[in-house]
């Protein structure tokens, strides 16, 4: 079966392009300065154009090499640009100054990483903030959910009891209206129980989900009752059977809910937006959204927090990405 | 009592986590083991329930039922208490048309355009979504290296929010962004992809679809891996091609797993929001107006907020929606049947 | 708890009780602020300066996107009571009913009434004196042109009255000349429209006050946009690309990709500092139509939110930045029209090296007497975001075909009335 082997190697190869290219491309490109960016066609690797400091003059003047009228090529660099002219020195003889139109000028470039584009942001862009609100939601979100939505899966699983069927129908139903639709009325809400400009108000409400409940209720079933019978005879709690028994034994679909949860609260940035309206409680993704709304032009400051923000979902995906698969795979999703 | 069946912990974080897990546990189970005496064992169900129901309730249904009485009501204020009720004023201001299938006929245009562009957007898109997962999750079951790599590949741009995905293809399409360098190199015109309504539609199409691939290829996949493979031994002995036994052995067994990704997928995408907000903007014109974003646009993003009128359009929604999804649900169960 | 013990508590539980107290005394104050550049570090160094001087208050800034923060979340916010203390707002009218009234708080309401007497009316309901807040800028909306391109094609850059006709024109050549993409650019918005439109004889609003879009000089110049969005005259990628939300042209301005550029005074600070010396570029006086060389004036207010648990500090903190020293430092800086009739008259001295900087607002500054009654009367009326939103989205639809120029017309009052009258 040589053929579709190689049919496979090559549509997975294709896969990495498409998936990762996006990313790497992003990446590449936020070392690039503002100009760097404008370029068309552009470069793969980040170019930014030489300067040189030159006798008699504070600021580091940029290369170009300029065709003269005689066909000469000649390394000068740049004092200043008016109108279609350029006033331009020798590096080697600054006391002489050359005049050229801005046609005859071609900018000298090398090979250089835009770290600026890092810090100069950073500066104004409050991102140690931003991240501690972010993980701080993201963890004690997670946590929380894990813990209720286990919770419910268990008694919606292992118990018989009356409106079982029709707790779980409504839990499942609401899937079909999103949060963003009933925004207003969760704001409100909010405003009552007196959670606005407050991290709970950006924790509890999502924490909830019908599709945890869901997920863990279809592998909770395939857990075998007698275990808990077993328990029971000896003498242990309901709450013990919970978290001795079915937690331990839910383990793989418990870490799919938590890798959920953390992409889930990490990328959350609609309810963010409208509870938090004091900077120093912002997440992650608003604060960058607020920052780019300040800087529609600079895109290449754009580009480097974007990079930033997908840093740390990034590291936590490498460090679990094995769980995923096994935790999807023994959810039991075929029941 | 017997001792339960624990993970082993052989190192010391292990045990330290553990450990902290037993007595954060324990120290709950002194608020809640009490309850089991006075509720009984059968009525602690309840008590498991609770927490989960009063964050739902408070949270999620007692706004939605808000909301449904919002659709009923009138005005520009924002407590229920302060708007006037009208009754059904606002679903027959939705469904005034003329003629249905002409937008511009109807008094609320941009909801019927929206409810055209996010049927077309649904269709292609869940086709397209369980086409590529499926053939992903195909070879990816196959005897293939580096597997767990390749997994993660695909999986990957479903962690990052919707707001960056958008961002980054919107300016991967830009005039002057990638495809059109690279259209330039190989001696092409420049083409304004999201300047030209049958484009920015395919984009949407096609940018949802790398955002949210990866997740419906594992479930997939999963799915593929757990078909015995006695099975497809057995179809060779007999001789069997691979076209017949994929079509009586993977695809029937596959079924359940392929009805879960397309309810997912196909709730997913009549919901899509934000990405498709950040990239178009439900641009050009309303060419990719889809239906979330008529209702955000309606109810928040203008300087007269008619609350009233997006409600009623989110409960058409929720409606429409759940109906689709029982003939999804029924049809699955029917053609499950039918394939065993 | 023994009898000895609670003495033994008394002592300490006295001096935190006054250190309690006198924390207790500082109050928090805050501002919800956007930037149109970077103004909120002038603000910043204003506030320090206040606060140096009140040392029981402190200001904290919110600075949040225009779009969303402003235009969308604060509204949601003021009416569930959730709102800021101050805030920054472009929509004065619609917001009204929200600002607080310093008139009884200021020590010489007649200081405000003398130097902001027209723009409050633009923050308050009809027939109400209430003193909200300041104007942080006034505006008026005028074209750019990139001077250089111009200069590389051999075309003069027209002085006095042109008309948009005319514009187009020298714009076209410019950029075929240089080979730049596109000739002309405008904001997304209704609001950088109307300017233009009234200049070619729109009336707006009917003989009762009630916008009434439909006549002959509004159509002109929506003909006008459609044709040279067909043209290729105008960069699509602002008026098509991003529907649903306001959309600036400065990106493709700074980027030299078109020779015109229609925005508004408000841009000369971040055209100072983007551009530099990259290119000449110069504001020049509104093009005109039949019927005026008009564009819109506008502006934002930093204003107090009625429902602040803190009237008294809020007035201290506005009374302060609208003295006539620290709105000369904060125009200084920012390099926005004063809002100061004072101001305005005596004159600021601007922080601009850039003769185009200086030179731009100059341009600005004299364009004000120009202003169409119509202008004003648009800008104050408490609805024109309905009016501007609907103009906007619906040319668009006309734009990209889906709406034949005169079903987007009848769509726009359709969806101005339908609007207006959930309001009532």
């Amino acid at each position: 079966m040589h053929a579709t082997d190689w049919l496979a190697y090559a549509y997975l190869a294709v896969g990495v392009l498409v998936m990762f290219g996006p990313v790497v491309w992003l990446v590449a490109s936020s070392f690039k300065t503002a100009a760097g960016l404008l370029e068309f066609p552009p470069t793969f690797l980040p170019y930014a154009q030489q300067t040189v400091e030159v006798d008699g003059f504070d600021q580091l003047l940029p290369l170009f090499d300029v065709t003269l009228e005689d066909g000469n090529v000649r390394r000068l660099a740049q004092i200043r640009r008016v109108g279609i002219q350029a006033q331009m020195v020798d590096p080697a003889a600054p006391d002489q100054r050359i005049t050229v139109g801005i046609d005859q000028r071609e900018q000298v470039r090398e090979l250089r990483l835009a770290w600026e584009n890092y810090t100069v942001p950073l500066r104004r862009f409050n991102f140690l903030s931003y991240l501690r609100n972010s993980v701080v939601v993201t963890i004690t979100a997670t946590i929380i959910t894990l813990l209720v939505n286990s919770m419910a899966a268990f008694a919606l699983s292992k118990y018989r009891f009356r409106g079982r069927n029709l707790v779980f129908l409504l839990i499942i139903g609401t899937l079909m209206i999103p949060i963003s639709v009933i925004l207003v009325p969760v704001y409100l809400v909010i405003t009552q129980v007196g959670w606005v400009n407050n991290l709970w108000g950006v924790i509890i409400p999502g924490a909830a989900t019908p599709t945890g409940v869901f997920l863990l209720r279809q592998y909770m079933l395939t857990i075998p009752d007698q275990l808990l019978d077993a328990g029971r005879i000896d003498g242990a709690s309901e709450w013990r059977l919970y978290w001795q028994i079915v937690l331990p034994l839910s383990a793989p679909a418990m870490a799919v809910l938590a890798i959920f949860s953390v992409m889930w609260r990490w990328n959350d940035f609609l309810w963010p937006l409208i509870v938090l309206t004091r900077s120093e409680l912002f997440t992650l993704q608003v604060g960058l959204n607020a920052f780019q709304g300040e800087l529609n032009v600079q895109w290449h400051y754009v580009l480097a927090m974007t990079v930033l923000t997908l840093l740390p979902i990034t590291v936590v995906f490498a460090f679990l990405q094995r769980f995923i698969t096994t935790g999807i795979a023994s959810s039991g999703v075929k029941q | 009592m017997k001792r339960s069946p624990r993970p082993a912990a052989k190192d010391l974080p292990g045990r330290l986590a553990f450990g902290g897990f037993a007595a954060v546990m324990s120290l709950l189970g002194l608020a809640i083991e009490p309850l089991q005496r006075l509720f009984g064992v059968r009525r602690m169900a309840w008590v498991f329930l609770a927490p989960n129901l009063a964050i739902f309730g408070i949270f999620i249904l007692f706004p939605m039922a808000m909301n449904f009485y919002y659709a009923f009501t009138g005005g520009t204020a924002l407590y229920p208490q302060d708007r006037p009720f009208v009754g059904t004023q606002n679903f027959e201001r939705i469904f005034a048309c003329s003629n249905y299938l002409d937008p511009s006929t109807c008094r609320e245009d941009l909801f019927w355009r929206a409810v055209f562009n996010s049927g077309t957007f649904v269709l292609l898109h869940v086709a397209g979504l369980v086409g590529f997962a499926l053939v992903t999750a195909l070879v990816l079951n196959a005897k293939i290296r580096a597997r767990g790599f390749f997994r993660s590949v695909y999986f990957y741009p479903v962690l990052l929010s919707p707001v960056v995905v958008a961002l980054l293809w919107k300016w991967i399409l830009q005039r002057d962004g990638l495809l059109n360098a690279i259209r330039v190199a190989l001696d092409l015109e420049r083409v304004l992809f999201l300047l030209n309504a049958d484009w920015a539609m395919f984009w949407v199409i096609f940018v949802t679809i790398w955002a949210n691939m990866g997740f419906h290829t594992l479930i997939l996949l999963a799915g593929l891996q757990s078909i015995p493979a006695e099975l497809y031994e057995a179809a060779q002995i007999d001789g069997t091609g691979p076209l017949r036994s994929f079509r009586h052995i993977t695809l029937p067994l596959l079924m359940p797993n392929v009805m879960v990704v397309l309810v997912l997928a196909m709730i997913r995408a009549v919901q899509q929001f934000d990405l498709v907000y950040v990239l178009t903007g439900g641009g050009p014109g309303s060419a990719t107006l889809l239906m979330v974003q008529y209702i955000y646009e309606v109810g928040f993003a203008s300087q007269i907020q008619r609350f009233g009128l997006a409600a009623s359009a989110s409960v058409t929604l929720g409606v429409v929606l759940l109906i689709i999804t029982l003939i999804q649900l029924r049809v699955g169960r029917g053609s499950e049947s039918h394939l065993a | 708890m023994s009898r000895c013990a609670r003495s033994i508590l008394a002592a300490p539980m006295t001096v935190l009780a006054v250190l309690a107290g006198s924390a207790l005394a500082q109050v928090e104050l805050r501002m919800t602020w956007y930037d149109d550049g970077s103004e909120s570090q002038v603000m910043r160094d204003l506030l320090d300066r206040f606060e140096a001087e009140n040392p029981g208050i402190e200001v904290v800034m919110d600075v949040v996107p225009y779009s969303s923060g402003i235009l969308q979340s604060l509204p949601l916010q003021l009416a569930s009571f959730q709102g800021p203390d101050l805030a920054r707002v472009t929509d004065l009218g619609g917001l009204s009913e929200y600002f607080i009234d310093l008139r009884p708080l200021v020590s010489d309401a007649g200081y405000w009434d003398a130097n902001f007497g027209p723009f409050l009316d633009w923050m308050r309901p009809a027939g109400s004196d209430a003193i909200p807040g300041f104007m942080t800028q006034l505006t008026v909306t005028g074209p750019y042109v990139n001077a250089t391109l111009f200069e590389q094609a051999g075309v003069e850059v027209p002085t006095g009255d042109t008309s948009w006709t005319e514009w187009a024109e020298l714009s076209r050549e410019v950029a075929e000349a240089t080979g730049t993409p596109y000739a002309m650019a405008m904001d997304r918005t209704g609001h950088r429209l109307a300017g233009p439109a009234i200049s070619m004889g729109a009336r707006f609003f009917d003989d009762t006050g009630y916008p009434a879009i439909d006549d002959e000089g509004f159509r002109r110049m929506a003909q006008l946009m459609l044709d040279w969005h067909a043209d290729g005259t105008k960069i699509p990628d602002v008026w098509i690309g991003s529907s649903g939300s306001y959309v600036a042209g400065n990106e493709q301005f700074v980027n030299a990709q078109v020779a015109f550029y229609m925005s508004g005074s408000w841009q000369i600070g971040q055209f100072t500092n983007l551009i530099g010396d990259a290119f000449d570029w110069q504001a020049v006086p509104n093009p005109c139509g039949p019927e005026a060389c008009t564009g819109m004036p506008g502006g934002a207010a930093l204003v107090g939110i009625a429902d602040t648990d803190h009237p008294e500090e809020v007035a201290l903190v506005l009374d302060f930045l609208a003295q006539e020293e620290q709105l000369a430092e904060f125009y200084g800086r920012t390099l926005f029209i004063p809002g100061h009739l004072g101001l305005a008259e005596s004159g600021v001295d601007f922080d601009a090296e850039l003769p185009a900087t200086v030179a731009a607002l100059d341009t600005f500054a004299r364009q004000v007497p120009k202003l169409h009654p119509t202008a004003y009367a648009l800008q104050g009326y408490p609805y024109n975001r309905v009016v501007f939103d609907a103009v906007r989205d619906r040319l668009t639809q006309a734009m990209v075909g889906e709406l034949t120029l005169d079903q987007a017309i009848e769509r726009m009052q359709s969806d101005i009335d339908e609007q207006i009258e959930e309001a009532q």
